[in-house]
């Protein structure tokens, strides 16, 4: 049996995920980082993109995050999200709107506050959509 | 005494009245059923934050992030969370009492109190108490979202940063049970990171990346802002139960004014009968 560890992937509003898995792949500020079991102590905050839970089996499952802190132990691994959904549950059309939005903020760019916000919106705008479309392809649709 | 009809018309109307309560009380359970499991869905990311800032405050005891230290006390900042609507007994009030008690012990050790409000109750009556009120949040619904307290949260962190204010506090209510309801004055800042723990005795430390203190950062104020929210969607589910005790009891106390008109109604309506009747037999006996 391969080695296994407990994942649990909590946002401020909900737990989303809480079991055992054989691997995590998170989007870690400093490039993406993969996990296994008996990893060492690492803490790391998240960047918008898809956090990747390897289930015995080889089952994978993918949840979106916003951002967040990732907080591994040899073997638990937290993942404390700002905002996770669902992954099926994502409006692909209300990325579209809020990517198109985002790119008609960037276009008039008037002042550096609303340039800031909107490259935010921009990047979680298409981690969501290449969420969505990994999905898909997995779905075979 | 009053004639028959207009008594009919009060039961009726008081009638109307228990019928909205009772719905209202009905509603308000069901809700807050809801507002208790979303209580205890916010609970474990408080938790596992407050475990890691427990571990990095030891591990890393020569960065001491500000939020984290103590400092003389010349300011304070309140968040005031109470709900947007009434009719929920004494809830709100026995929260602005412990509101207004902890601020005015500031006051006399000469701090000056600044607030934030979440709820629109707690707006509207620090407003007429003439309180500096920097900033305010309301109408959040049932199910509030994280991202509905941040605006407020970090308009404190920043007063807090900037050293405006040299401490945070938080007042809402503490959902015991159903029926009670306790108003709560916590701190929320500084962060006394005390509580030792076992892990200290085999010595440890995380790996950073980039580095220790932005990962704190960011923790801190993630850390911050759940507090609130838990407080919030505590302060909701309090709410919810306040308002069901407070209905159940609106419809109990119309139902003993209905039996209370009903019993005069029938006694008019009895005078009334033999009032006739002596009129007839006095007449017939006149003839």
């Amino acid at each position: 049996m391969a080695m296994t560890m407990h994942v649990n992937i909590v946002s401020a509003e909900q737990e989303i995920f809480s079991g055992t898995v054989e691997q995590v792949i998170a989007p870690a500020k400093m490039g993406e980082v993969g996990i296994y079991p008996r990893h060492t102590q690492l803490l790391t905050p998240l960047k918008a993109g898809e956090v990747r839970v390897v289930k015995p089996g080889g089952e994978e499952e993918f949840y979106f995050v916003s951002g967040g802190m990732l907080e591994v132990q040899p073997h638990v691994v937290t993942v404390l999200a700002d905002t996770v959904l669902r992954a099926r549950d994502l409006d692909e059309a209300k990325a579209m709107e809020a990517k198109a939005r985002a790119e008609q903020a960037l276009q008039d760019r008037q002042s550096e506050v609303d340039y800031a916000t909107a490259e935010a919106e921009l990047a979680e705008a298409i981690a969501q959509l290449q969420t969505i479309q990994r999905l898909r392809k997995k779905l075979g649709k | 005494m009053a004639s028959g009809k207009e008594i009919r018309t009060q039961i009726k109307s008081v009638k109307n009245t228990q019928k909205i309560t009772s719905a209202m009380e009905m509603v308000a359970a069901s809700k807050m059923r809801r507002a208790q499991e979303r209580m205890a869905a916010s609970r474990p990311y408080a938790e596992n934050i407050r475990r890691v800032i427990a571990h990095l405050a030891q591990a890393n005891p020569e960065y001491r992030h500000p939020f984290m230290l103590e400092r003389p006390v010349k300011r304070v900042g309140m968040i005031v969370i109470s709900t947007d609507r009434g009719l929920c007994g004494g809830l709100n009030t026995n929260m602005f009492k412990a509101g207004v008690m902890a601020m005015k012990e500031w006051r006399e050790a000469g701090a000056e109190v600044r607030l934030s409000t979440i709820g629109s109750k707690g707006l509207s009556f620090f407003r007429r108490t003439g309180a500096p009120v920097v900033s305010e949040v309301s109408h959040l619904g049932d199910a509030p979202r994280l991202e509905d307290v941040i605006g407020s949260v970090k308009v404190m962190l920043d007063a807090y940063s900037n050293g405006e204010i040299d401490q945070l506090l938080v007042v809402y209510n503490e959902f015991v049970n159903t029926m009670s309801q306790k108003p709560q004055v916590m701190q929320l800042l500084p962060i006394s990171a005390q509580s030792p723990e076992r892990e200290l005795e085999h010595h440890w430390d995380y790996i950073y990346e980039p580095d220790a203190r932005e990962v704190l950062d960011g923790l801190l104020m993630r850390y911050v802002e759940s507090m609130v929210y838990q407080g919030v969607v505590e302060n909701i589910a309090c709410e919810m139960a306040a308002r069901m005790v407070a209905m159940k009891a609106a419809t109990d106390n119309a139902g003993d004014m209905i039996d209370g008109l009903q019993l005069a109604y029938n006694k008019a309506r009895q005078a009334a009968i033999t009032q006739e009747l002596s009129e007839i037999v006095s007449g017939a006996s006149a003839v």
